[in-house]
């Protein structure tokens, strides 16, 4: 059973659909990157699975069970986590206090894992009284993200995280994923620098139009020339 | 003149804790439910006249009439919230604005209906002010009321609890939160329905408390809130909104320059502004605010 399954799924924001017949699959501790030309249909892809689209049809089973439809508070519970692309950090609370919201729903302790935070984003450990907004680029996708672990998920979702940073912090969060993905945690990104991320990635998909178009171990996708000339730039 | 300014600032920080008691809960219901809540004066007024009821009519001390008015005030708000604002949760904030000016209305008619029109006092009669520092900043020292001494404390208190819960408690953390990012707030798992419940009873238990130390300085008026609640979006703007700690530091610095303006200057002393407009320093200031940085001094939401 896959840890996340999406079976062709047509939906959009109100009227118009945005993705046709769109199915993807995440397989336990696998980093799946989505990549395709701007509008076709990522970012919708992967907040269909968070709840923030309206699905029309397909089905969206995370661990085997239906999420299809569930509101993003509800799937959040199921064990998934979201990264949105922008505003992603609580600005004026502490990094500590970031992670706090994380765990939210959490009734039990939170030490250990917030330990556990701290020791994959260590630049963070000296930062952890000061307020998120004042950080770096690189530093505040890492609280992001580090929020987003808080609830052990075991899905992490991605949109875009290098999405306007420069070049330096974009090899910096590419590191950051690998260490995510390294502690077991499964991971769906949508990625603008599609050669970067399909070289991370375990599989990826080339969505156009928002449909399915090409579907490869993300080497294998980086070596097919069709999908080089038409997405990533030659 | 140096006295004068003393004491006009002392009268300022009075005001000023009033107004600011006001604008954490507008700072807080801006950054949370996303609009600007012109029934926040309002609330003040019922607060105010719910302890003038409990104060009076069952002969309680004031001490004890005063978290009546608190109370109350939480009531008022949490009811307006069920009965209007629930149903608009999914609304512009332009549609809930338009709602809490009707909800404004009402309380005020209601306050009118039930409490009559007039001027009324908790306590009749003048209170004398105290003088003291004469030896420190010269004759004729500085004058307070009791009552003023009381609002001083009670605002610090009332203060003071509110820091301890917002930056300590789960819950605290949790409206600081919304009033930061309410959609990353929802996409977190960070129970929103009950942050609203807190934010009302924080929001409107200050407001309520806020109206009965208007109350006690100067009179009841079915009026009242209404009057401040420009000075408060003022204090909330200057401070950036959803910034409770903004909104303090905003309620301070307008209530201190509302009576500064009022400051005579020699030779001929006339005051600086005709004390009529007082409010208009208020505006003036949130103008100026809105041109100049419209984030707020604290770098709250541009809305």
């Amino acid at each position: 059973m896959a840890l996340l399954e999406v079976d062709a799924v047509t939906g959009g924001y109100g009227e118009a659909d945005i993705l046709h017949d769109v199915s993807l699959r995440v397989e336990e501790g696998e980093v799946v990157a989505i990549v395709g030309p701007n509008g076709a249909g990522k970012s919708t892809a992967m907040k269909a699975v968070f709840g923030l689209v309206t699905i029309r049809q397909g089905q969206i089973r995370f661990r085997g069970e239906d999420v299809t439809g569930l509101s993003p508070d509800r799937v959040v519970r199921r064990g998934i986590s979201y990264v949105p692309q922008t505003d992603n950090i609580f600005p004026s609370l502490s990094v500590d206090e970031n992670l706090d919201m994380g765990a939210f729903l959490r009734r039990d302790g939170i030490a250990a894992q917030k330990a556990h935070v701290y020791d994959l984003f260590p630049p963070l450990q000296a930062k952890r009284r000061q307020p998120a907004g004042t950080l770096s680029g690189g530093q505040r996708q890492m609280v992001a993200m580090g929020r987003a672990l808080m609830l052990e998920p075991g899905l992490l979702l991605l949109d875009e995280p290098t999405a306007g940073l420069s070049p330096k912090f974009m090899d910096q969060i590419f590191d950051i994923v690998r260490t995510v993905h390294a502690s077991g945690v499964g991971i769906l990104m949508v990625e603008q620098n599609a050669k970067q991320a399909l070289a991370l990635a375990d599989r990826g998909y080339v969505l156009a139009m928002g449909r399915n178009r090409y579907e490869d171990r993300g080497q294998a996708l980086l070596q097919n020339s069709e999908v080089a000339e038409m997405f990533l730039g030659g | 003149m140096l006295v004068d300014i003393l004491q006009l600032t002392l009268y300022g920080i009075v005001l000023g804790s009033i107004i600011a008691l006001g604008a954490i809960g507008v700072s807080l219901t801006f950054g949370i439910l996303g609009f600007a809540n012109f029934s926040h004066g309002d609330l003040m007024t019922s607060g105010a006249y719910i302890a003038f009821t409990v104060y009076t009519l069952l002969a309680l001390p004031l001490w004890l009439a005063f978290p009546a008015g608190m109370l109350g005030a939480m009531a008022v708000a949490l009811a307006i919230d069920w009965a209007f604002y629930s149903r608009l949760r999914r609304s512009k904030g332009l549609i809930l604005l338009i709602s809490s000016f009707g909800a404004a209305l009402i309380i005020r008619s209601l306050v009118q209906i039930v409490w009559g029109p007039d001027n009324q006092v908790y306590e009749p009669g003048i209170q004398m002010a105290v003088r003291f520092g004469e030896d420190i900043v010269g004759s004729p020292g500085l004058r307070i009321k009791p009552d003023q001494v009381r609002i001083l404390i009670g605002a610090a208190v009332l203060v003071s609890a509110v820091h301890v819960f917002l930056r300590y408690t789960r819950m605290g953390k949790a409206m600081r939160a919304m009033a930061d990012n309410p959609d990353l707030a929802r996409l977190t798992g960070i129970d929103t329905k009950r942050v609203i419940v807190w934010t009302w009873v924080i929001g409107a238990g200050l407001a309520g408390a806020a109206g009965v130390f208007l109350g006690l300085d100067t009179r009841l008026h079915p009026d009242m809130g209404w009057f401040i609640l420009l000075p408060i979006f003022a204090a909330t703007i200057l401070g950036g909104i959803g910034r409770p700690y903004g909104a303090i530091a905003g309620g301070l610095v307008i209530g201190i320059a509302q009576e500064l303006s009022t400051l005579q200057i020699p030779p001929d002393y006339e005051p600086l502004v005709n004390p009529a407009y007082k409010p208009a320093v208020a505006f003036a200031i949130m103008v100026l605010m809105l041109i100049l940085r419209p984030t707020g001094l604290f770098s709250g939401r541009s809305t």
